[in-house]
């Protein structure tokens, strides 16, 4: 039997992209650790009894009175439990990944859904993606961006954008024959089609996309801070090499905490978003 | 000019379909290329001719071609051959800034299934295509409003469609084809989905926006009451070609070949509705002793023109008109003698077995409407022309 050689092969390339591709490596680092610590400054500035209103106010209006109730409980216990600057670390680092994997997965989902070709050829590309274990991301990741928060970032991204694409795609080709057709026919350019017909129609799923990505997010922040991820990974993997077990299992509470709000915000939305259409 | 002008129209669907054409000039049919190229035949070779202000009525089975069709007309399908020819200019020629002009400015469509954008409100539903013009806001809302007040739906402007019931969502869908003010309107199946009652209410109220507003319509419909009601001309197509085209009657008289015969064939009610079925109460009745001021205030308070006068028996005696009556007001005479002169003994009576078919030259020869009596020649009814009409349309009389 033939040893493929293709580890070697991989390495290969990233050593030669490491090398030749340094500048562009570096432009995207500089510009990630800016968002990511413009974001983990602006939430650590507002203080805990001004942010925990703020998101339970959010909410209150796209989920309704329970997860509002639920939030600010939930949060409190994060404080009491002194975690509270390491939660606004991990949301900075899940916010920055789920905008950027909206702003990549979402007009990536948009062309996939116009061209049977690109949806051939990404759809692999998205079930290796999200199948390939995600600690392998993470050795690439630390050659192109050293550790930190950046790495973490970049892996959280490739992890957690298929749902948004896949779903983005979806949408666009769930809405209704006729509904295209009618726009057709009163004389839509394609670009109207897109943000006024299709967009809109496809909303709900592309929400459950977001939701998704931010889930899948949420789920890479202990294997982030194996790189060095500022966050709650933190508390967890002391908890792990310490066998500090409560400390663990502090971390391990903050994290499903911040999920479970963040899953009914964002639930919430996709609901009043199809709630708006089938108004009975 | 015509209208709309189509002219050796053929859509075939396949992997190479302006092959398939010299196949079907051959005289092959739609079944016959499925099974030995592959390829489906749409509409074979189409001739007919809109006129301005004309409705239009494609009829024929499912799967005979009738949407591809209509398709054709605004390139919502591109056709594979043929021109489609609206105000003279070939739409299968144009390029792409054309057919948006067109589609924006000259065809609406209605759809079978409404296709109402679920996430709008009514009133943005109607403000669609022109806001895709570019039109500003208040003009939209202004047009629209006015769309909607055409339809019968001013005050729902603010629901959302799934809010709304199936008749008043097509309203919706009416009232968006007709905010853009095009001169042709596409309305395929659009009644199809509703009730039967709905649906009739739906066809009366297009028939009259239709009065007002001229358009040039092309209705599709499987159903032949829906066709005889609605169109001027009628095309009935099987297996993508068009059998025959004609106005309703022509259809009716002359089918041309046995599948017209058998769509047709449902009329037959022609033969079997009789006068008993479609007369309506002879509701008001002067009497002969009544005299002529009493004779013209029944006329004057149900706003007929003319009033059947009877005996005491129910015998009738013939008609009065409100001309003749109110002249003799005027000259003064009132006598019961001179009122009896002053009938027209001439109406037709007919008994209440008689057919349609037999009816029907009667009341178009006929000044007033027909009498119907029993066998001791006693008043039961009276037929006027549009019960006739309906009967023909199998309509039930409310009045029975
Ligand atoms: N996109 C398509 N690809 C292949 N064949 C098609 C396509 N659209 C229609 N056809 C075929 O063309 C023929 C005519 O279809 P069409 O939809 O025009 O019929 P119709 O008269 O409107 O029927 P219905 O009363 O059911 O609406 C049918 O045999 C159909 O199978
Ligand atoms: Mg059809």
């Amino acid at each position: 039997m033939i040893r493929l050689p293709i580890g070697d092969v991989v390495e290969t390339a990233v050593d030669w992209m490491t090398v030749n591709w340094a500048g562009f490596f570096g432009g995207i680092k500089l510009i990630l650790l800016w968002i990511i610590t413009s974001f983990q400054t602006l939430f650590n500035w507002i203080p805990f009894f001004i942010m925990i209103p703020l998101i339970a106010a959010l909410a209150w209006f796209l989920a309704g009175r329970g997860t509002a109730i639920f939030s600010v409980v939930g949060l409190l216990v994060i404080v009491s439990i002194g975690l509270w600057e390491q939660t606004m670390a991990t949301l900075a680092l899940v916010v920055t990944a789920t905008l950027i994997a909206l702003v990549i997965g979402i007009p990536l989902g948009i062309w996939m859904s116009r061209s049977n070709t690109v949806n051939r050829i990404v759809r692999p590309i998205l079930d290796f993606m999200q199948t390939m274990p995600a600690f392998v991301y993470l050795i690439p990741a630390v050659y192109f961006f050293d550790l930190g928060m950046v790495p973490g970032a970049v892996a959280t991204v490739i992890f957690a954008m298929p749902p948004a694409v896949r779903l983005t795609n979806l949408g666009i080709r769930q809405v209704p024959a006729d509904v295209i057709e009618a726009a057709r026919s009163f004389g839509c350019t394609g670009n109207q089609m897109l943000f006024k017909v299709q967009i809109p129609l496809a909303m709900s799923t592309i929400l459950a996309g977001l939701n998704q990505t931010i889930m899948l997010s949420l789920s890479m922040v202990v294997i982030s801070s194996m790189i060095g991820a500022e966050g709650l990974g933190i508390p967890v993997l002391q908890g792990i090499t310490q066998l500090k077990v409560g400390l663990g299992f502090e971390g391990g509470l903050a994290v499903v905490i911040l999920a479970m709000v963040l899953d009914r915000i964002t639930q919430g939305l996709g609901k009043s978003n199809s709630e708006k259409m089938n108004a009975k | 000019m015509p209208k709309v002008e189509v002219k050796n129209l053929y859509k075939i669907f396949g992997s190479n379909p302006k092959k398939i054409i010299p196949i079907l000039k051959q005289g092959k049919g739609k079944a016959e290329i499925l099974k030995s190229t592959g390829h489906g035949v749409g509409v074979n070779n189409a001739n007919f001719q809109v006129d301005e202000g004309e409705i239009f009525v494609v009829m024929g089975l499912s799967g005979s071609g009738k949407s591809t069709l209509i398709r054709c007309l605004n390139l919502l399908i591109r056709p594979t051959s043929g021109e489609v020819l609206i105000d003279g200019e070939n739409i299968a020629a144009c390029n792409k800034e054309e057919l948006l002009r067109i589609r924006r400015k000259k065809i609406a469509m209605v759809f079978q299934n409404f296709a109402l954008l679920p996430h709008r409100t009514v009133e943005s539903n109607v403000e669609f295509g022109l806001e895709i013009q570019g039109v500003d806001p208040a003009t939209r809302r202004e047009k629209a409003l006015e769309a909607l007040r055409l339809v019968g739906l001013e005050g729902h402007e603010d629901r959302m469609p799934s809010q709304l019931s199936g008749g008043m969502q097509q309203r919706v869908g009416l009232a968006r084809a007709l905010a853009t003010d095009p001169d042709i309107l596409l309305m395929d199946e659009s009644f199809s989905a509703l009730d039967p009652l709905i649906r009739k209410e739906m066809q009366d109220e297009l028939l009259a926006l239709q009065t007002k507003m001229h358009k040039t319509i092309i209705f599709i419909t499987h159903d032949l009451d829906e066709a005889l009601k609605l169109g001027d001309k009628i095309a009935i197509m099987k297996d993508g070609v068009i059998v025959q085209t004609g106005t309703p009657e022509d259809i009716l008289t002359n089918p041309a070949d046995d599948y017209v015969k058998e769509f047709v064939q449902d009329v037959n009610r022609v033969k079997v509705v009789t006068a008993a079925n479609i007369m309506t109460r002879p509701d008001p009745i002067a009497y002969a002793k009544d005299g002529v001021r009493v004779a013209v205030r029944k006329m004057r308070e149900a706003s007929i023109s003319s009033i059947f006068v009877v005996d005491k028996e129910h015998h009738v005696k013939g008609i009065l008109s409100i001309d003749k009556a109110v002249e003799m007001l005027k000259s003064g005479t009132h006598d019961p003698e001179s009122v009896r002169r002053a009938i027209d003994p001439n109406v037709e009576t007919v008994s209440p077995d008689t057919s349609i078919e037999t009816l029907l030259p009667l009341v178009i020869n006929s000044k007033y409407p027909i009498v119907v009596i029993d066998a001791e020649q006693k008043v039961m009814g009276i037929i006027i022309k549009v019960s006739v009409l309906s009967g023909i349309l199998g309509e039930e009389n409310e009045n029975d």
